[in-house]
This record gives structure tokens, C-alpha cells and sequence, in this order.
């Protein structure tokens, strides 16, 4: 009788235990950049702090969505918090995946979220996702190319002088190229830029009925422009070049200019990886006087799924890593140029953080961004560089396949133009547009 | 008939095997080389082979932030798991097909390897409710039963045509000697088929290690392994190549060394039944 006593407090004890250790630990997905991982090494701060433990799940950015989609969606319930970007977030919320992040303590100073990405990361006025970074896109250049070339780069360029800049810093026997841009196919990839520069040509991807708009004069306008620029100042292959394979041959000096995500700007001008860092300038991206600019607008955000069981934790941790604090904290650490960019307004009226080269330019493109309003006709959906509805990763995926094809010389723009329009209207029509 | 090689031919297809065989290492050693490379290093170019400051700071890296044994230690349960049981269950299934097929016998063989060219995606949802249902998210045992799943049509196959090349008088002369069907098996199929077996379980001790949907899929903290280990290294917005070699390598060793060290069984594993 007593062995069996003895047997049911220790079973008693080990679940408690064991409840308690689970209730005290929260399960985090996040992406591998240098700020999610940097955030990890300080995740004892908040331990220290809280009695929270934090396991991490770090994937890369593709897995991660598939990941966090399936366990969303079938209320999988493995995660605690998920990083999600702008366009999951609107779409979640509006299904009621995930918690809404209101009730946030008044020190965390919600009012502080840069109002472009706090506009980016809601659904009906709802905040459901708290930025730990954003970035839009902008040209980074080598002032010592410009310079060489006979030409002054504005702070907001036409596409046109980028286009004539760009075969004025060719040279293609010290393998330089003009410019380097994204034309690896997927969505998040080469239909990302392309997409946000086509906003800058009066492009859209639908009109206000849902219709596509691939048939329409501005989508041909953008691709003819891209595709004539870049074989004449791009580098070879570039139909298959993405961010990494662009920032790899800009720190080698072998591009004049890259227009990509404002993030870059950190690594371009890091000695220790970049061998043109002294000889790196910013500008706003290109636009065609047409009213709108041709950047994006991308945060990386943290959300809780609807049906955590550590609900008040997952909300502490957030405060934490997205707060002003979090910051400073870095900012001690590891310098202004290593904090998380691009979330809050105090970081660029912070004086310290105004002395960081890349810090103005970051700011001037988020703000030129409106992810409401994103191209010069009216337009139904959300976001610069995608359309915020469920559709839209499937369909832009294969449509960026077929715009790669014409930048590999595979076929035709007009060729890409009709698929993308068949594919598109087929797609919409499918899913009760 | 055996044919004469003269010696010069025989030199050729040495060389021949050795250049192939070299370009097949090739990615494998460019990643290790890389695994000693500062980042900047990774993507000089033109790229560095040998003549570049050697360094191991990405291993230290990976170490300090990823639990490495913890990673290893699931690969190895993952994948031994899933082998034993996988052999345990083709076993019998390889020996009714080869000693007492029916008619069907080729259709079901032909059946199973079907099963293999279905799209893992596609039943992603379906399985990912189940395992939500029985709780086997992120636990080693359902990624044990998944992979076995995967892999039993290829065990059965492989087992069946090893087993097709021993005599069926020796298992009737057992029978006759009043063996029982599990003793026939036990004590007189297995021991015979032992070589084959042993190749069947490193063969697929390799495909279940290098797994990578399902483990990536299915896993979050506990049951991760090694592939999900590599996969928090890849960035697509990053360049973080010398940091994902040296994870990458971390995760290729021991299965490199295992099939260094186990190469003439896996050879003949595979080529057994190609020449009569």
C-alpha cells in the first residue's frame, strides 16, 4: 500500500512537473536572418526575466512557410508564436487563426510602429502581428562606377536615367555590370521586384472586378524595359539570379548599381564581407513620373496562432523583442547598425541611429510605400508586392516562371503576357472571383 | 565466357571511374572545403580551392548555436528505427512473394513501388491530421512509422530479389527436417540472406537519414533531426554559405563514414541480381 502511494505522488509530482514545464515554455518558428538569429542569443535576457524558456525552430524562409501554414491551418497547435510577413498576416487575421494583439502594455508604446507597417500587419484596424523588422527596397550604387561614368545619381531617379546609368558603368572586359536585379522565378524572389517596379509603370495585377490585368499596355511596357536594360547592362544568367546571387556580386564589385530589399545595405557596407563598402551610395528606388515609386514594402513579424495554450506568454515574449528596450539592448551590445531596422519611428528619431549611412534612405522608402494604395490605378487588394488573398502565391509563382522564361530567352514578352493572363483569369475564376 | 581486358583498357576505365567519381564527390568536398571559409571566402571569385586562410569559426558558430547531438541523436533513432522495423515487417512479405508467389505477385511488387512515385505533398494534410490526432506531432515514434512506411516498398523489393536467388529446396529440405514456418525463416532464410539484409538496412538507413520532407515537416523541437539541423542554416535573403557547409558537413559525416566503411556491402546490396 505504501509502495503504491509512494507511486501516485511521484506520478502526481511528475505530471505537475511536467505541466509546469511546459507552461513555461514557449515554442517560437522563425526565418535565418541575422536579426532573427541575433535575437535568439539575447532569448536568456528575456528568461532571466520572465521564468519563460524559449525553444527555438529556425527554417528557412520557404520551409518555414509551408511549416507554420500547415500547423495554422489544421491547428496543429505545435507553435506558441509563429514569424510571419505582411502577406500571411492580413490573411490569417481575417480567418481568426490568430490572436489579436491588443491589450499591449502602455510602455510598449503600440503608437511607436511605424504606421506603414502597423497598416501592413492589421485586418480591420486590428493589429495581429507585432514587426521585428521591415524593409523596402532601394537602389544601393557605387558612387566610384557613378563617378567614372560622368553621372550624379538623384535621391529619387527615373527609371530612365537607371537605364542610362547602367550601360554607361558597363564594362563588360572588368566584368562590371551596370545593374543587377532579381529574375529568379517564385514569388517572393523575381515576381517580388518585378511586381513592385511594374506599380512604377501604372501595372496592376487586377482591376477592381478581380480581372487580371496581364493584357493590359503597362504590363508590356515593364517587362520590354527590364528585359532590354538588362541584356544590354545585366549580368549573364540573370534570369536565375536572386538576392544572394546579387548581393554576391555586388560585394564583389561586380555591379554598378542593385536595387533590393533596404536590409542589404548592412552587408554591402560591411568591410568584412564586401570588398566595394567605402564606396557604397543609396537612392530611392526608380520611378516613371507617374506618381509612384518602385519599392516594396516587407516586414517580418511575430503573430500567435489562435489556440496556444500560453497565450499571456506569447505576448510577453513579443513585447519583449519588439520593443524599444530590445533596441537599446542591441544597440549596447553591437552598435546602432546592427538593430533590428525598419519597426519603429523613435529608432529614426533616435540621433544615434541617424549617423547609421543607410538609415534615411531605409526610412524615406518604407514611408514612400503605401501597401493600401500600391500602384497608380485604383486597385481591390492589399500589398506592393503581392496582393494580399490566399490565391496569390500559387498564381504569382507560376506566373514569375513564365516571366523568367522570357528573361532566359525561352520565349517572347507577349508570349509570357498571354500565359499569365490565361493562367491568372483560369485561377481566379476557380476560386470564385 | 569470360572476356579478355587488355591492360591498357583496364587503365582507361580506372581512370575512367576515377574522374567520374570525382565529379560525382565533387559538391560534397567543395562543401566541406567551404566549411573552412570565412563568408567572404565562400563567394570569392574566381573561387578559392585550397589557398585561403583556413579557419574553423563555423563550426564554432554552428556549435555555440544549434544542440548538434540533440539533432544527431533523433537522425540516428529516426533512421535506425525505421530500418529495424521496416526489415522486421519485409521480411515475411519478401519471402511469401519470393518462395509461394501467386498471380498477382508481380502486380502487387509493381504496386507498391507505385506508391513511391505518389507526391509526398499530396498527402501532407491527411497525415498531419492524423498525427495531430494521435499526438505523434514532433515525436520520434511517428516519424519512425512515417519513414518505415516510405521505405517499405524499396525494402521488400530489394529483399525479394535477394531472396529470389536462393535455392527454394533448401527452405522445402528445412520444412521436411520439421521446421515450423517462423523457424524456416528465423534459422534458415536470414542467415543465408544476411548479406543482403545488411545491405537493404544501410540503403535505406541512408535514404530514411537524408529524409527531409517529412522530418522537416512533421518535427518541431523534440523529434527534429539532423535535416531539420541543416535547414535552420539555408537562407534565402543572407549569405551564410560557410555556415551551412560546415552544418551541412556536421550532418554528413557520420553517414559518410558509415558508407565509407560499409561500401562492399552497399555495392553489392545494389548490384546483386545485375549479373548472372
Amino acid at each position: 500500500m505504501y509502495l503504491r502511494n509512494a507511486l501516485r505522488a511521484a506520478t502526481a509530482m511528475t505530471l505537475v512537473a511536467t505541466a509546469a514545464a511546459h507552461a513555461d515554455t514557449l515554442t517560437i518558428a522563425t526565418v535565418n536572418n541575422g536579426d532573427m538569429i541575433r535575437m535568439q542569443g539575447y532569448t536568456d535576457k528575456f528568461t532571466e526575466a520572465t521564468g519563460i524558456d524559449v525553444e527555438w525552430v529556425t527554417l528557412e524562409e520557404n520551409v518555414l512557410r509551408q511549416r507554420v501554414t500547415t500547423d495554422i491551418t489544421t491547428k496543429g497547435g505545435t507553435f506558441d508564436i509563429m514569424t510571419i510577413g505582411m502577406y500571411e498576416t492580413p490573411i490569417w487575421g481575417a480567418n481568426g487563426w490568430l490572436v489579436p494583439l491588443d491589450g499591449l502594455s502602455e510602455e510598449y508604446d503600440v503608437g511607436d510602429i511605424l504606421p506603414a507597417m502597423a497598416g501592413g500587419l492589421s485586418h480591420d484596424g486590428t493589429l495581429f502581428a507585432a514587426p521585428f523588422y521591415g524593409e523596402s527596397s532601394m537602389i544601393m550604387y557605387r558612387t566610384d562606377l557613378m563617378e567614372k561614368a560622368g553621372m550624379e545619381m538623384p535621391e529619387a531617379p527615373s527609371w530612365q536615367f537607371i537605364k542610362e546609368a547602367a550601360a554607361a558603368m558597363t564594362d563588360r572586359d572588368a566584368e562590371i555590370n551596370g545593374i543587377c536585379l532579381r529574375g529568379k522565378a517564385g514569388w517572393g524572389e523575381g515576381g517580388a521586384f518585378i511586381t513592385a517596379m511594374s506599380n512604377s509603370f501604372g501595372a496592376r495585377w487586377f482591376d477592381e472586378e478581380w480581372k487580371p490585368q496581364f493584357d493590359q499596355p503597362e504590363w508590356a511596357d515593364t517587362l520590354n524595359f527590364y528585359v532590354e536594360m538588362m541584356n544590354e547592362s545585366g549580368p549573364a544568367g540573370y534570369a536565375t539570379n536572386g538576392f544572394n546571387e546579387n548581393l554576391s556580386l555586388f560585394q564583389q564589385g561586380k555591379c554598378g548599381m542593385w536595387i533590393d530589399a533596404t536590409v542589404a545595405a548592412s552587408f554591402v557596407t560591411n568591410p568584412d564581407d564586401s570588398t566595394v563598402a567605402d564606396h557604397v551610395g543609396f537612392a530611392l528606388a526608380p520611378d516613371t513620373g507617374l506618381g509612384k515609386r518602385s519599392n516594396w514594402l516587407w516586414a517580418w513579424a511575430l503573430a500567435i496562432p489562435a489556440g496556444t495554450q500560453q497565450e499571456d506568454a506569447a505576448k510577453q515574449f513579443i513585447e519583449w523583442a519588439t520593443s524599444k528596450d530590445y533596441i537599446e539592448l542591441v544597440a549596447e551590445s553591437e552598435g546602432w547598425a546592427n538593430v533590428p531596422p525598419g519597426a519603429r519611428t523613435s529608432l529614426y528619431e533616435n540621433p544615434e541611429y541617424q549617423k547609421v549611412p543607410f538609415a534615411k534612405m531605409t526610412l524615406d522608402s518604407i514611408l514612400s510605400a503605401d501597401p493600401n494604395s500600391p500602384t497608380v490605378k485604383p486597385v481591390p487588394y492589399v500589398g506592393i508586392q503581392f496582393a494580399a488573398i490566399p490565391e496569390f502565391a500559387g498564381i504569382a509563382t507560376q506566373v514569375s516562371q513564365e516571366f523568367s522564361a522570357v528573361y532566359a530567352g525561352q520565349q517572347t514578352v507577349e508570349e509570357a503576357l498571354a500565359k499569365a493572363q490565361a493562367f491568372t483569369a483560369e485561377e481566379m475564376e476557380a476560386a470564385g472571383y | 565466357m569470360t572476356r579478355s581486358v587488355t591492360p591498357r583498357r583496364k587503365t582507361l576505365n580506372t581512370a575512367l571511374a576515377w574522374v567520374i567519381g570525382l565529379l560525382i564527390f565533387f559538391p560534397i568536398l567543395w562543401t566541406i572545403l567551404t566549411s573552412f571559409k570565412t563568408e567572404a571566402q565562400a563567394i570569392a571569385s574566381p573561387p578559392l580551392f585550397l589557398n585561403f586562410n583556413w579557419t574553423l569559426e563555423n563550426y564554432a558558430i554552428v556549435q555555440e548555436r544549434s544542440d548538434y547531438m540533440r539533432f544527431l541523436w533523433n537522425s540516428v533513432i529516426i533512421a535506425g528505427g525505421s530500418t529495424i522495423l521496416g526489415v522486421i515487417i519485409a521480411v515475411p512479405a519478401a519471402w511469401a512473394m519470393a518462395f509461394v508467389p501467386s498471380k498477382r505477385t508481380k502486380d502487387i511488387l509493381l504496386w507498391m513501388l507505385s506508391t513511391k512515385m505518389l507526391p509526398a505533398v499530396g498527402v501532407l494534410y491527411p497525415i498531419y491530421l492524423v498525427f495531430i490526432r494521435l499526438g505523434l506531432l514532433d515525436t520520434r515514434g511517428g516519424l519512425v512509422v512515417v519513414l518505415m512506411l516510405i521505405n517499405l516498398p524499396i525494402i521488400v523489393w530489394m529483399l525479394y530479389t535477394y531472396f529470389r536467388e536462393i535455392p527454394g529446396e533448401i527452405l522445402e529440405a528445412a520444412r521436411m527436417d520439421g521446421a515450423s514456418l517462423k523457424e524456416e525463416i528465423l534459422y534458415v532464410l536470414t542467415p543465408m540472406a544476411i548479406p543482403g539484409i545488411a545491405s537493404t538496412v544501410l540503403l535505406n538507413f541512408i535514404l530514411a537519414w537524408n529524409e527531409a520532407f517529412w522530418t522537416l515537416n512533421l518535427t518541431a523541437v523534440d523529434a527534429a533531426p539532423l535535416t531539420a539541423f541543416i535547414a535552420s542554416y539555408s537562407s534565402p535573403e543572407g549569405l551564410f554559405f560557410a555556415k551551412l557547409s560546415a552544418a551541412s558537413t556536421m550532418a554528413i559525416a557520420p553517414i559518410l563514414i558509415l558508407g565509407w566503411f560499409s561500401q562492399k556491402q552497399l555495392v553489392r546490396g545494389l548490384t546483386f541480381g545485375a549479373v548472372k
